[in-house]
């Protein structure tokens, strides 16, 4: 019976850890589809981003009542995976709660620990539920939820909602059957775990109940938990969930550079450079290997974005707190940043099938990130304020996509509105943009 | 009011043999925009008084092709760039003060890569640099208990961190320095930025100026105070469309300190 319930653990452990390994390898080569770009620079800095902002919340607590939750959660998740490993030690050695001898008093304080962040966790649970389907918080109900997105928070929560009631059940029924001398652990002595909460709670809910019964939900209780575990690890890679494992990439590879600054296209470099070169031939056929820059400029579809842009759609957890700052979309405008990022990663997800079902090769499909997905409409609604990035809790920025889009638009399709093309033309004849000589520039200093 | 500004110029000075101390980029707004061109006299006024040595490009400077990069046209902006970087290097230029943040931010964060390395200063920390070097006093004079708020410019703020220097300033003033609800990091856009200032915005409920106006009018102020001629542009307009501009007046920092001066 033993030796089942091991190879049914081991079993269930090895697909569900080989399924998301496979699943995390598509993940990995699709961010490998993005332009190159170098974010190696800095590792101290990097790494103290990471550290500040991904493991320590940093940026959550602009918005300090979210933040409080989220925290809540995200220790309980921190924490827990202490208890994973010792379920994972019973489960293929088939012993119960193996550490409990050895650490003594310490495992007491742990899971005493797990129980209290658990319940904190559960109340964080149900706060974000309401603030999902009760109160209707605008950023989380905007168009751009509507489907998959708002069922994916809400599966998420009901997960957690579950996995919680199983560490309590598993905890409360141990604590009842260790009360009447019936607990795999110590078999035949009779105590209590202390635990914080179960000492309290076992007796109170499960006092009652037959020894048989006890012993069922306490291993539904235990498997449970491990199920839930695995479901959830297999889970991420539909959900945004995957934020858990992305955000701390994302933040060690995020921009260090000042928000303002823009990167100059080094391939416009080249170009202008020999342009402005008075020695250069004009005629000359350029060196064979002078540049492997792409064909392209600016992006139109998720292969032209740099893999860090890739990075970021992954690891978008859909909070919507650069939506909500967004001064086009507060003032009504179609543009929404998070939006920008779902799209980026439909479409990544798009290309990524296309490849699978193509034996490693992507075959047009006569679609693109642009215009399929983000139209140029939102684009142009952009100020370039920076307010979503800063906004970002981990990060990301949409508006390096919106400006390489908008590149592509301007240099490959010469499709801008018409008033920027006249200020671009102005700045190009006259050096500034609008129509004025610029043998005028000093005449303000002459008039009252 | 009699004028009698002394605008020299880079040509003027290396004519002269001289080196200013400092490069005064007035930018396209602050040399052709009826509104900036005041901003700009201002700021002069302010150079003047503390005896500061500095030069304009005049007919030389050319925009510095932020709009055009902003817009897309990555181009049109290296173009510029490296024609402005020529100049700069032809007077051996080394440190630039400018009135205008995307000026600043492109000169100071997307010219090094392009070769062109100076110390470039917003016109705000010039000025707190004067007041604490003692090269210039300041008074409350007439904005004295005065209610000014402050709106960062996202180019200034967000995008550069620089919250304290326009502030600092406004305090200098002996005015009641009031915040917006979104201020600082989490301050909202005027709406001109990204290169909007030169198109109609896209289709929305209400302009992007608006919605800052009502931010500002909200602390009721007597000043808005902005750093930036686009904002001042943006916010006067959303004053003049609440029909407060008798009552409130948009001003920039230079312009706060030239007038408390009486300049």
């Amino acid at each position: 019976m033993q030796i089942l319930s091991s190879i049914l653990f081991i079993a269930l452990a090895v697909v569900g850890i080989s399924f998301f390994a496979i699943n995390a390898k598509k993940i990995y080569r699709n961010i490998k589809l993005g332009q190159s770009v170098d974010r190696t620079d800095n590792p101290s800095e990097r790494w103290k981003n990471m550290l500040l902002i991904a493991f320590g919340q940093k940026k959550m607590f602009s918005r300090p009542i979210p933040a409080l939750l989220h925290l809540a959660i995200y220790v309980a998740f921190i924490i827990t995976q202490i208890e994973l490993i010792e379920i994972f030690i019973d489960g293929i050695f088939g012993t119960h709660r193996v550490f409990k001898d050895s650490l003594g008093q310490l495992y007491t304080f742990i899971i005493s620990l797990i129980e209290l962040v658990s319940l904190g966790a559960l109340i964080a649970t149900i706060a974000f539920l309401s603030r999902r389907n009760l109160l209707k918080l605008p950023r989380l109900n905007k168009e751009e939820l509507l489907g998959w997105p708002k069922k994916d928070g809400n599966i998420i929560l009901m997960m957690e909602l579950v996995l919680v009631f199983c560490i309590f059940t598993m905890n409360g029924t141990d604590e009842a059957l260790y009360n009447m001398g019936a607990s795999h652990y110590a078999n035949g002595t009779q105590g209590s775990f202390g635990f914080a909460i179960s000492q309290h709670l076992g007796p109170a809910i499960f006092g009652s109940m037959s020894e048989g019964t006890l012993h069922f939900l306490e291993r539904v209780g235990w498997w449970g938990h491990f199920a839930m575990v695995l479901a959830f690890l297999n889970y991420l890679y539909f959900s945004k969930h995957l934020h858990i494992l992305l955000a701390f990439p994302n933040t060690y590879f995020a921009n260090l550079r000042p928000l303002g600054q823009l990167d100059n296209l080094q391939s416009v470099t080249n170009e202008v450079k020999l342009m402005m070169d008075p020695n250069a031939d004009p005629f000359a056929a350029p060196a064979p290997d002078a540049d492997a820059t792409p064909a392209k400029f600016g992006a139109s579809d998720v292969q032209d974005l740099n893999w860090v842009q890739l990075l970021n759609a992954y690891s978008c957890t859909e909070c919507g707190r650069c939506t909500s700052s967004c001064p086009a979309n507060i003032t009504g405008k179609k543009l929404s940043p998070r939006n920008i990022m779902m799209k980026t990663r439909d479409r990544l997800e798009e290309v990524g099938k296309n490849i699978d079902a193509n034996k490693g090769t992507f075959i047009d499909d006569g679609k693109s990130l642009l215009n399929d997905y983000i139209t140029p409409e939102e684009l142009w609604a952009c100020t370039s304020c920076n307010a979503c990035v800063q906004e970002c809790p981990i990060e990301i920025s949409p508006l390096s996509i919106i400006m390489d889009m908008r590149r592509f638009l301007v240099m490959e399709q010469s499709a801008a509105p018409m008033e920027l093309n006249t200020m671009m033309t102005n700045i190009e004849n006259n050096g500034a943009p609008w129509q004025y000589n610029q043998m005028d520039r000093l005449n303000w200093k002459d008039e009252n | 009011m009699s004028e009698n500004l002394i605008v020299p110029t880079m040509a003027e000075m290396m004519a002269k043999g001289e080196q200013p101390e400092v490069l005064f980029w007035v930018g396209c707004s602050g040399s052709f925009d009826d509104r900036a061109k005041k901003i700009t006299k201002a700021f002069v006024r302010i150079l003047n008084r503390a005896n500061v040595s500095f030069a304009v490009l005049g007919a030389e400077e050319s925009c510095t092709g932020d709009p055009a990069k902003r817009a897309g046209n990555e181009f049109a902006f290296q173009m510029q760039a490296i024609m402005n970087i020529q100049v700069f290097d032809a007077y051996e230029v080394k440190k630039i003060v400018t009135a205008c943040p995307h000026c600043f931010n492109t000169l100071k964060n997307e010219y090094p890569e392009l070769g062109g390395k100076y110390e470039v200063v917003h016109h705000t920390e010039f000025l707190k640099s004067l007041l604490e070097s003692g090269r210039l006093t300041i008074e409350g004079g007439q904005f004295k208990g005065k209610r000014i708020t402050f709106h960062d410019p996202c180019y200034l703020g967000r995008a550069n961190k620089i919250y304290e220097a326009p502030r600092d300033l406004i305090q200098k003033l002996d005015a009641e320095l009031v915040e917006m609800k979104r201020a600082k990091a989490n301050g909202l856009c005027c709406g001109a930025g990204g290169a909007q200032m030169f198109k109609e915005p896209e289709k929305g409920t209400k302009d992007v100026n608006m919605e800052r106006t009502d931010d500002a009018l909200e602390v009721k102020p007597d000043i808005i105070a902005a750093g930036c001629p686009f904002c001042n542009t943006m916010l006067t307009d959303g004053v003049k469309f609440n029909h407060k501009e008798g009552e409130i007046q948009v001003l920039d920092v230079a312009e706060l300190i030239a007038n408390a001066q009486d300049l």
